[in-house]
């Protein structure tokens, strides 16, 4: 019990460390990697709480590809920070004032927070310690919960066109390789047998 | 402990192995590595040139596709776990579900294959 306190005090102590330096840091690359050593512990806290399947899919979700699109979309802004620095002190106002009602606002809610005794009765589904984290998502997920399920589905199919109609500029004029027409052809088709009369060329 | 938990305890040896070795290799040549810098021995290096250019130049947009359309197939695959672990109790209905939505991905992925996303150019 007090290894695994300990560990959860690890994990949690480095995650806030690491949001911090997220928000912090003065490279955005930098950032990215303190966002995935905070993943990394965020899915130490997942595994703590016996989600393993979460746990492994946060490390190959979010560490695997979502971190790398943002490495790549903090590569693509050429950020310049010199000029960036220069608007600070104008902005900084406005900014303070949001902060402050983002602060109150957030202390409101922790101060104000009650659970509601009903709330451990009212488990969507019940829990059974017999089955794996694996097993018990799958049993609900592609039945109970099957319209979600095809909405995550749909959202993702969004996503693919999204990125495809934004992004995707070809350039005109390039030749590409296309292998139905090369192995479609025949010497017939490329070989020509030319007569030449001697004397004027071709 | 839970059994869970101690399971995955010679995961957390392997981790602590190897930041215990990736700190000791990091360390090390700050401590025992002779150094003796001159401004020619630290300047970077380009094949005997000058260095042309920054090399925190800007990425090609392409490249966020890629990764993009990596991502949702990686997504893909992660929703094909739970399914798979608990195919003998979803039944028919859980079956036919997993179908719909690899039907719903296939046309995202015959609409990129026919865009011609996935060629580089």
């Amino acid at each position: 019990m007090t290894l695994s306190l300990f560990f959860f005090y690890l994990f949690a102590i480095v995650l806030v460390g690491a949001a911090v330096m997220v928000v912090s840091s003065r490279s955005p690359v930098h950032s990215v990697l303190f966002l995935i050593l905070a993943f990394f512990n965020a899915a130490g806290l997942f595994m703590l709480a016996g989600a393993e399947f979460l746990a492994l899919m946060l490390i190959i979700v979010y560490v695997g590809a979502v971190a790398v699109l943002f490495l790549f979309v903090v590569m693509m802004l050429d950020v310049d920070f010199a000029e960036l620095r220069q608007g600070f002190l104008q902005y900084a106002p406005i900014g303070l004032v949001v902060g402050i009602i983002l602060a109150l606002e957030l202390i409101m809610v922790a101060v104000g927070f009650v659970v509601t005794p009903e709330v451990a009765s009212a488990s969507a589904v019940a829990i059974d310690p017999t089955l794996s984290n694996t097993e018990a998502l799958g049993r609900v997920l592609y039945t109970r919960y099957v319209f979600l399920f095809e909405g995550a589905g749909l959202v993702l199919l969004v996503a693919m066109i999204g990125a495809i109609v934004l992004t995707l500029r070809h350039k005109p004029g390039i030749r590409r390789q296309d292998v139905g027409a090369q192995v479609a052809r025949t010497p017939a088709m490329s070989v020509e047998n030319v007569k030449v009369k001697s004397g004027q060329g071709l | 402990m839970s059994e869970l938990l101690s399971a995955y305890l010679p995961v957390v040896i392997f981790i602590a192995l190897a930041g215990v070795i990736g700190l000791a290799l990091l360390v090390a040549p700050f401590l025992i590595a002779i150094k003796r810098p001159d401004p020619e021995k630290v300047s970077a290096y380009e094949c005997g040139f000058e260095a042309f250019d920054d090399a925190r130049m800007k990425f090609d947009v392409r490249f966020y596709l890629v990764a993009i359309l990596f991502i949702i197939f990686d997504l893909e695959v992660a929703f094909l776990f739970p399914w798979a672990a608990s195919f003998r109790e979803v039944g028919w209905f859980g079956f036919w579900s997993m179908m719909v939505f690899l039907g719903i991905l296939t046309i995202g992925f015959v609409y990129e294959w026919r865009k011609g996303a996935l060629e580089w150019d």
